[in-house]
């Protein structure tokens, strides 16, 4: 009787110290694996530390994230979903319709998210009109990068066309130098693809073609003239690319092998650790072409049970999206913050000029997702179209051919 | 007590097992057989929706590109392993002294795991690294062996390479064979006069039949189920030239979020397998009643 009479009381004594007092807990599962990026998540472990939180860290290298959605795929069958998870695009509304995401709008109102974040990119953290996922930052993909001094040997001045890129590219041959690097993956080949897309169908354009799938966009003439050019670049490239990894693409543009690549701006992080300076060793510039095309990383929130990792789970919304967050993140992985009011004194010329293009993009609407890196589409869509580019890229493949079978592709993956 | 026991002891020793293989086996088959008939994207659904999912697949330019392959794969990797793996083995079997040496350098290949093989022949075949480089090196600027970034011939370095990790293993099986062929008949049909290729080909390689069916079973659920080695030796390019059922299904099932997809190409891939193997089963079980 005693025994019982004491247990109660201590355990109501426990009880009301954890309702009073809840220790915010997240696991976060998540992919940055790899040096710089692991640095970067390790500042959100330390600030989520200091706040008193407990840090549950779940990385699943592998597979580009494949491994980890596999892992992600295990746990919310299993009832046991993580706090937060590395998700970006249309897969974060992918998981909401299975019904498996939390509600962070209180957050994000107390945060002001809807004044800080350019409305494009906020709508990619909202499930049916309430906030579920919270931004990291924003990497601009549709980038040109180049060799200063190739360029200055050559007399090349960085392309503001197509056509003015054509024209380079022959001249850098003629003179024994590969005009673009390039490694021949599939999501490389994606890349360049929505660069030139981008270039050739205009803001409008890309939008109806990679964003709303319109099936006349898709089949247009431009559309071919888009294919045309990707067969033009495929001249362009060392008859070795396949296969090849960016990085290495990159180093071949560092080391004067060649001239110029396309890629996003996690290649500036290959340039800065090889100790080159923007501006000076190498050039930045956005792909011929107006628009933006961003992809943005982020963390969706998961339905959790008991008020200590619903905690958590706010806590770490709040700092994520926080300025100090922001900004020491971007500055590890080479990207930009989501948030438009964050002080820019310590990136360099290439971040503050994709700063400067977001905000003009996000005026004029020309500030468009990403097809190539999971942004503007569901898997099964981007990966029908990804299918089609990178086969004609590497066949004989004709443009109206590659056309035909992009609208047919389209239609079946749906 | 000791009795039922005695007569049911194999059927309880028998039953985890059963159970497991009905359950992880069959159970699971059952599953994807379903899911293959439903929507399903990121998780499973279950509300069926008829055969969408297949006429997807074989509208499919990608899927046509992987069964194509898979055809000219399995045929070219199972008729040159077993030719070379024969070869092999009648040279062995000509008493060298040396055996031992040289069949345990034959077999070494398959110790490798199919990832350092293919990462090994992604290097060697690579025309900037490997061979083409060394040739040109040598002085021969016209040299030219691009195959591995050839659209039209990538597929052939995945016979290749898949032929030189096999075929010392279909040695070894065929070289048991040899010996396990009765030494009289030979001898009679040596002091009959007849010619050393003439043994071979009427008398010793008949009566390996059953070793040729073996070795043809373990070769074609190696080709079907080929995936690694098309990772690592190619990444599935250039573009998807070197896509093979494995490598759909698993891009299907891990990347892009579409089991229902996934599901569908791994039940026509355990169509292919059954193709092969139904008949195998039924020989087999044919020749045991009639023994």
């Amino acid at each position: 009787m005693k025994m019982t009479a004491f247990a109660a009381v201590s355990s109501i004594a426990l009880f009301s110290a954890s309702s009073v007092l809840a220790n915010p807990e997240a696991e976060v599962l998540h992919w940055w694996t790899s040096g710089g990026e692991a640095k970067s998540v390790a500042v959100l472990q330390q600030e989520f530390a200091d706040n008193g939180g407990t840090w549950t860290d779940m990385p699943v290298a592998g597979g580009g994230g494949d491994a980890a959605m596999t892992a992600l795929r295990a746990r919310v069958l299993a009832g046991n979903a993580p706090t937060a998870v590395q998700l970006k695009g249309p897969a974060i509304q992918e998981w909401y319709e299975e019904g498996v995401l939390a509600d962070i709008s209180s957050v994000a109102e107390a945060e002001g998210w809807a004044d800080v974040l350019p409305a494009s990119i906020a709508d990619h953290m909202k499930c049916d009109g309430t906030w579920c996922a919270a931004p990291v930052n924003v990497h601009r993909v549709d980038w040109i990068w180049a060799n200063t001094d190739v360029l200055e040997a050559n007399d090349i001045e960085m392309p503001t066309s197509w056509d003015e890129f054509n024209a380079a590219a022959e001249k850098l041959m003629a003179a024994g130098v590969i005009p673009l690097a390039h490694g021949g993956q599939a999501w490389q080949d994606a890349t360049v693809f929505e660069a030139v897309a981008l270039g050739i169908l205009g803001a409008d354009g890309f939008r109806k073609a990679f964003v709303e799938l319109d099936e006349a966009t898709l089949t247009s003439d431009e559309m071919i003239a888009v294919f045309d050019q990707m067969r033009t670049m495929r001249g362009f490239v060392d008859p070795n690319f396949s296969g090849r990894d960016w990085n290495l693409a990159t180093a071949m543009v560092m080391n004067g092998e060649a001239a110029f690549q396309i890629m996003g701006d996690w290649a500036k992080g290959e340039f800065m650790a090889a100790g080159k300076v923007p501006g000076e060793d190498f050039l930045c510039a956005s792909t011929p072409g107006d628009g933006f095309l961003y992809n943005v990383d982020s963390f969706a929130m998961f339905d959790v049970d008991g008020e200590d990792k619903k905690a958590g789970q706010d806590l770490l919304a709040k700092l994520i999206v926080g300025e100090s967050f922001q900004e020491v993140f971007n500055l590890n992985k080479g990207s930009i913050p989501a948030r438009t009011d964050v002080s820019l004194d310590a990136f360099d010329s290439c971040a503050l000029l994709s700063s400067a293009d977001m905000q003009a993009s996000s005026d004029n609407g020309s500030l468009l997702p990403s097809y190539a890196h999971g942004m503007a589409l569901r898997g099964a869509q981007s990966g029908a179209i990804t299918d089609v580019v990178t086969a004609h890229f590497n066949s004989d493949m004709s443009s109206a051919e590659a056309v035909a079978q992009l609208a047919q592709a389209v239609a079946n993956s749906y | 007590m000791s009795e039922w026991l005695e007569n049911h002891l194999p059927k309880i020793v028998l039953a985890p097992s059963f159970i497991g293989v009905l359950v992880f086996v069959y159970g699971f088959i059952a599953w994807t057989a379903w899911v293959s008939l439903t929507r399903s994207k990121l998780l499973p659904r279950y509300e069926i929706k008829g055969f969408v999912q297949y006429e997807k697949l074989f509208d499919s330019p990608r899927w046509d590109t992987a069964m194509n392959n898979l055809f000219i794969f399995g045929t070219l990797f199972i008729v040159i392993a077993m030719v070379l793996g024969l070869l092999l083995a009648i040279m062995l079997d000509q008493k060298i002294r040396t055996e031992g040496v040289i069949r345990t350098i034959y077999l070494y290949p398959m110790a490798l795991s199919m990832i350092v093989t293919g990462t090994a022949w992604k290097w060697i075949l690579n025309p900037g690294l490997g061979i083409e480089a060394t040739v040109r090196g040598w002085g021969y600027e016209n040299f030219s062996f691009d195959w591995v970034v050839n659209p039209d011939y990538a597929i052939y370095t995945i016979v290749l390479a898949a032929v030189w990790q096999s075929s010392g293993f279909v040695m070894a099986l065929f070289l048991a064979g040899l010996r396990s062929v009765d030494g009289e008949i030979i001898k009679a049909a040596q002091v009959d006069g007849i010619p050393t290729w003439r043994i071979y080909s009427a008398i010793i390689i008949p009566s390996m039949a059953p070793i040729f069916l073996s070795a043809f079973i373990v070769l074609a659920h190696l080709a079907i189920k080929i995936f690694d080695l098309v990772i690592a030796l190619t990444g599935g390019g250039p573009g998807y030239a070197t896509d093979l059922p494995a490598t759909y299904m698993y891009a299907m099932a891990f990347s892009r979020g579409d089991i229902g997809q996934a599901a569908s190409s791994a039940m026509i891939m355990m169509l292919v397998v059954f193709t092969i193997v139904v008949p195998y089963l039924y020989s087999e079980l044919r020749s045991k009643n009639d023994g």
